[in-house]
């Protein structure tokens, strides 16, 4: 009993301490301005730091533009701008790009920036191991030469409009670092700290950066796996903004509350009911007209999203220099869609697969989707199937009649260019418009043959989709200067100031 | 007992094995490939190839497990498919929480079990001792992750005395925080853990009660306190060594599931984080060690329950 007693007493006291320890609640820094320290919580943690190696949504969010930047980058509103290239030159047959790199530019480890770390730095992402997802979109480098330490000369080996744009994606890192899975040697405002593993990662502001130095003094990143306990974590001050909100449910705790902003901004995801279109009846394009008619998908998107989200009626959003609100194609008409089932040869309807990815929003959805194509005719069998069962059945062996899917990377229209991508799409005009699109001397030229594709594919239902994903930032009221859209969950840091 | 410490060592290192193999069975019954969670959308099948190859998921179902059985032997749990990085030392650097944790629940749980346990069977007839009963029967229909939420929306949201998640980025080095940061998922363990506790300490208290051997001491003029404690407790005490050995188990994987609630970088978050990934060599290494903790928990209790009743030794010799 003495010993009990004694652990009693041992118990106490070690919740004393604690209590004692530090001030209850709130780990967030007190002092504001330049010396401040962001908080930032958020459920994407890095799986490794390299983003050529399957580092995953995460890296991108801590890493790009913080700790690594590119020749270009993408701005929060979409639009692409020299970085690391202080200047470029294009020859006039479109096939060779000419950059002088900005002077003065110094990695985190102190070694000043030259010509052959970018050369490497892309060749990290054509490599064959490579997996990164502008793998496929940066073979059309043929060569990299490096005339001297300031001027990289990359030929192609056909004109590719995009390539500055996916140059944005190609993190400038020191080419004679040796361990880019948990170290960063990069050239961005921030330098690596400590990563401590399924908890944190710290960014402190580096003294020697070439540009416009960073208005805070370090950034922690938090890393949740359980959606309430990121926005405990917001509510009782542990963090100061949180990247990304999952659901609608947790915002109205911080809505009527002045000390938080809900920033409701543009993200790039869209979620998709993608037909086969190689598999009867999906070959038909009245069957997917009429289903794309028989859909209620504001009423879907309030059901989930409430009063955030947008209906685009198209795969491109609005960041997109293409878009153009599509919705009044093949909008919502129950009558329509009946009549068109009648025309195709189902005038009694249907019954298909829906290979439904287990996590939220794609159950709930897919319910919806029952109801509404059950007033039709048309019967859902819903086949749900994980992430993984997604990526082996669906993706790689096409092996459905209709899925969900949701597509999170801004500019991706140009897969409805590509016959043999998942959803089996093949309109040879659409494939033709999109390659010349790329081909484009201009950018004007290139965003009118791609505004033209996307009405093209709105117009054949080549999927239904459903709406675009609310980006929504919540951040503490003394926060600003944060991103809100988040392209490509992207989230730059330096800007942020605590009041 | 020397002979009896060999015949259970023997049987446990046959148990740790036998578990290694259904591990690595059972996960690879799963269906998908790891390949999958590492590539993103738009992936090229030479791309997907490439990954298989790298991760070696192509390489047939006996020649992986020969190769993890060899690394094994040689202290080596593998490298995670995912992050690249090598399972042992993640597994060592998620330790520092959920040890601590494990630990400090079971110490509170036993606190709180066995007075309270006690209680309720020698006072089993009054209101209190069928209250305890009761609030204990509640306790255990409760789980886990429900409570930690309760004990956060009272102790973090409302009071805000307690920290609602996390764990401090210097870990143990800020003390304070950190032993702030882990007295509500020990409470929660704790408080789930204990329901059950007390009544098995009540069940083996009662069964105590009722020995002769303790109305022959009443009867020699010992008091009823007096009785119990000399004679009745060490004799409560075999089932309950047994059911601690049981408890400590539990406790330490409810420890792994409560971290989640509580945004803890323990073992709970790396082995969440593996399955979601099928990372195999994450989840057979987490899986490993906690079964070998398991396994050797209940070797210690073995053990301990022949010291204190060596009569045991000699039933489990014939």
């Amino acid at each position: 009993m003495k010993k009990l007693l004694a652990s009693l007493a041992a118990v106490a006291a070690l919740s004393l301490v604690a209590a004692c320890g530090s001030s209850g609640g709130g780990s967030s820094s007190s002092s504001g301005g330049a010396n401040a320290t962001i908080q930032v919580g958020s459920v994407y943690e890095p799986q490794n730091l390299d983003n050529t190696a399957g580092g995953g949504q995460g890296v991108t969010e801590a890493l790009n533009g913080n700790v690594y930047e590119g020749l270009f980058k993408l701005t929060d509103d979409g639009k692409v701008e020299p970085l690391l290239a202080k200047d470029q030159k294009v020859s006039e047959d479109g096939l060779t790009y000419t950059f002088t790199l900005q002077p003065n530019v110094k990695f985190h480890s102190g070694k000043a920036l030259t010509s052959a770390d970018v050369k490497a730095s892309i060749e990290r992402v054509t490599a064959e191991n490579s997996k990164s997802a502008r793998k496929s979109n940066l073979e059309v480098v043929k060569s990299i030469a490096t005339p001297d330490d300031s001027t990289v000369v990359v030929t192609l080996s056909k004109r590719s409009i995009s390539f500055v744009y996916n140059l944005s994606y190609v993190w400038v890192v020191n080419s004679s670092a040796s361990d880019y899975t948990t170290k960063a040697d990069g050239t961005g405002p921030y330098k690596l700290g400590e990563w401590k593993r399924g908890s944190t990662l710290t960014l402190t502001k580096f003294d020697g950066y070439w540009g416009t130095p960073a208005k805070n003094a370090s950034v922690v990143f938090h890393y949740y796996t359980d959606a309430t306990a990121l926005n405990n974590a917001l509510l009782t001050n542990a963090v100061d903004v949180v990247t990304s909100e999952q659901s609608p449910d947790a915002l109205a705790q911080f809505k009527g509350n002045s000390s938080y902003k809900v920033n409701d901004g543009k993200s790039t995801t869209k979620l998709l009911l993608a037909f086969n279109d190689k598999v009867a009846p999906f070959t038909k394009v009245e069957v997917r007209q009429a289903l794309t008619q028989a859909i209620d998908k504001k009423k879907l998107l309030t059901s989930i999203w409430g009063e955030y989200g947008t209906v685009i009626g198209s795969m491109v959003p609005p960041t997109d220099p293409w878009y153009e609100d599509l919705t009044s194609i093949n909008a919502y008409d129950v009558n329509a869609a009946k009549a068109k089932l009648a025309a195709a040869g189902f005038p009694n309807g249907f019954t298909f697969t829906l290979d439904t990815p287990n996590y939220d929003p794609h159950p709930t959805a897919a319910t919806f989707i029952k109801s509404e194509l059950a007033k039709v005719g048309v019967t859902v069998n819903i086949n749900t199937i994980t992430a993984d069962q997604w990526y082996t059945k669906v993706y790689q062996k096409h092996d459905f009649q209709a899925t969900m899917q949701e597509h999170v990377n801004d500019r991706d229209v140009v897969w409805y260019g590509d016959p043999t991508f998942y959803w089996g799409y093949d309109n040879k005009q659409v494939t033709q418009w999109i390659d010349q699109a790329e081909q484009a001397k201009t950018t004007d030229e290139q965003t009118a043959l791609l505004k033209q594709a996307n009405k093209q594919i709105a117009t054949d239902a080549a999927s239904d989709w459903l709406y675009l994903y609310p980006q929504i930032v919540v951040a503490s009221s003394k926060l600003s200067g944060y991103p809100v859209n988040g392209l490509n969950a992207q989230f730059y840091a330096y800007d942020i100031v605590k009041s | 007992m020397t002979r009896y410490l060999v015949r259970r060592t023997a049987i446990l290192i046959g148990s740790l094995f036998l578990a290694a193999v259904a591990l690595f069975v059972l996960l690879r019954l799963l269906p998908g490939d790891p390949a999958n969670a590492l590539l993103p959308v738009g992936a090229t099948p030479e791309q997907i190839e490439v990954a298989r190859r790298e991760l070696g998921t192509n390489e047939p179902l006996l020649t992986q497990f020969v190769t993890w059985l060899g690394d094994l032997f040689s202290g080596d749990l593998g490298t995670s498919l995912i992050s690249t990085f090598p399972v042992g030392p993640e597994i060592a650097a998620r330790l520092p929480v959920t040890v601590p944790l494990t630990l400090a629940a079971f110490v509170l749980a036993v606190v709180v079990a066995v007075p309270v346990g006690t209680l309720a069977a020698v006072r089993a007839d009054r209101w209190y001792g069928v209250v305890l009963n009761a609030v204990a029967q509640f306790g255990i229909a409760v789980p886990a992750f429900w409570v930690g939420l309760l004990l956060v929306t009272v102790f973090a949201l409302r009071l805000q005395v307690l920290p609602a998640g996390g764990f401090p980025p210097d870990g143990w080095a800020s003390f304070g925080a950190a032993a702030e940061s882990l007295v509500l998922p020990v409470v929660t363990v704790a408080l789930v853990m204990s329901a059950s506790l007390i009544r098995y300490v009540r069940a083996a208290v009662l069964e105590v009660r009722g020995a002769d051997y303790l109305r022959t001491a009443r009867s020699l003029g010992s008091s009823p306190a007096r009785a119990l404690w000399r004679h009745g407790l060490r004799n409560a005490a075999v089932p309950v060594i047994a059911v601690l050995a049981m408890e400590l188990a539990t406790t330490f994987l409810g420890a792994v599931v409560v971290e989640s609630v509580f945004a803890l970088p323990g073992l709970g978050g790396l082995l969440v984080k593996g399955i979601s990934e099928h990372d195999f060599p994450v989840i057979q290494g987490v899986m490993l060690v906690s079964t070998a903790t398991v396994l050797l928990v209940g070797f210690l209790g073995d053990v301990a329950q022949r010291l204190v009743d060596p009569r045991l030794l000699h039933r489990s010799a014939s």
